[in-house]
């Protein structure tokens, strides 16, 4: 890669103070919601953490392409540890979704909420890619098996939203929409601030994770090298 | 090209061949459909009108479909002959759409018994229920049969199958009810469609990955 990689530390930093700032912003620049009060403040941290997630399994199936076609080792726990931490913010986007349904339609799960549905069928799917990387023993073989269902899950994200979409023509007949007024500048700028924030965070984790797994795998291949 | 669909010929013909003398899977699916819609007399209450046991036919097929796909890979486990089949193929894909082709004929002999067995038990099937049928049918086999070979290369595999398969059927599913309840069932056989698409050409360029070394 010809562009060096910004130093951890710094992109931490900046991820907290982003993160501060996205608080500040979330509570003190955006004004309340007229139609649903405080409650409407978990928007600007469940939306971008969703946003997050995704971006985490698109970048876990791109690497999951690159293993595949050009054989590189490294990708595959480069990939493993993306689809990890979108799975974490899949989780975290589904217990936000459930406390905002709860807050503003005075239950714990809703299944007229099309992104949430969406969240949970993602969810079961990349659980079972877990199930599947570790029942195969490790090597080439597993690399490989765990990449194509990496390349499954994107292929599975818009296929299930329209799904998701065209079920509740005969789920719900009468069409939900979410759609309120349009967001003002400052309720934007809020949101622009903690989806940065929260991306950020999200690198940050993906690095950390990825260090620790590859010290890890240094390790045991030492200390596979020195027993006798 | 034809040496192409040769070998898959070949190798669709060979696990009918095989079905036909041991009779492994065919009779164990048939029954597993028709037990399953007795099941459902008893779990449907009362009134709980036509849609619901469309809903449940669906049901039905998914699993029946299941039970076929973990039997899928299994003559290929034995003797290393699925290493054999890489090593001698043109072209690996084929071995996919061979097996894609088989179980394919295995789940439309079992659905044969069962939409009869729906249609007497529960309510009649249109048109665009069929369709939705066969066109679910081709998703289910082409996604299952890839993701059947996954679970044949971990421990665990019929545990691990339905684990795999089921969050790629959802959208199946919904095509498939849609196409039988809904009064405009157009766009859910278009989806169907689409989906079979999608999903039959990312299995057949991935498959070669999952079973080579």
């Amino acid at each position: 890669m010809s562009i060096a990689k910004p130093s951890l530390t710094a992109v931490a930093i900046l991820a907290a103070v982003l993160a501060g700032v996205s608080v500040a912003m979330i509570f003190f620049v955006a004004p309340e919601d007229a139609d649903q009060g405080l409650s409407q403040k978990i928007f600007y941290v469940h939306v971008p953490i969703a946003l997050t997630a995704y971006a985490c399994f698109g970048l876990g199936a791109w690497k999951a392409l690159r293993l595949l076609l050009t054989r590189g080792e490294r990708y595959d726990l480069e990939s493993y540890t993306a689809i990890h931490q979108g799975t974490i913010f899949g989780a975290l986007t589904l217990v936000t979704g459930a406390i905002w349904a709860k807050a503003s339609w005075g239950v714990w799960w809703t299944w007229s909420s099309n992104q949430l549905v969406l969240f949970l069928v993602l969810f079961l799917f990349y659980c079972a890619y877990f199930m599947l990387r570790f029942s195969i023993e490790p090597g080439p073989r597993r690399e490989r098996i765990s990449a194509v269902y990496a390349l499954f899950g994107v292929a599975l994200i818009p296929v299930s939203f329209f799904a998701i979409r065209l079920a509740n023509d005969f789920i719900h007949p009468t069409v939900f929409t979410r759609e309120g007024p349009q967001m003002t500048g400052e309720m934007f700028a809020a949101f622009c601030v903690s989806w940065a924030a929260i991306t950020l965070v999200a690198y940050v984790m993906y690095r950390t994770e990825l260090a620790g797994k590859r010290t890890d795998l240094h390790l045991r291949e030492l200390r596979e090298a020195l027993a006798p | 090209m034809s040496a192409y669909l040769g070998d898959v010929a070949a190798l669709a013909r060979k696990d009918l061949r095989l079905e036909l003398r041991a009779r492994d899977t065919l009779p164990a699916m048939a029954l597993f459909v028709l037990a399953t819609l007795v099941v459902f007399h008893f779990a449907l209450p009362g009134g709980a009108g036509d849609d619901a046991a469309y809903g449940l036919l669906w049901v039905a097929l998914v699993f029946t479909a299941l039970l076929g796909l973990a039997r899928a890979w299994v003559p290929e486990g034995e003797a290393g002959a699925l290493d054999g089949l890489v090593l001698a193929t043109s072209d690996r894909s084929a071995i996919w759409l061979g097996k894609t082709l088989a179980t394919l004929a295995f789940l439309a002999v079992a659905e044969l018994v069962a939409l009869p067995a729906f249609a007497l038990f529960f309510a009649r099937l249109d048109g665009a229920a069929l369709a939705g049928v066969v066109l679910a049918s081709i998703g289910i086999c082409a996604v299952g049969s890839l993701v059947s070979a996954m679970a044949a290369a971990a421990r665990g595999r019929e545990v691990l199958l339905p684990l795999l398969f089921l969050p790629l059927a959802i959208p199946l599913v919904v095509g498939g009810v849609g196409s039988s309840i809904s009064p405009e069932p157009g766009k859910y056989l278009a989806f169907l469609a689409l989906y079979d698409a999608v999903f039959a050409i990312l299995s057949w360029a991935a498959f070669e990955y999952v079973v080579t070394e």
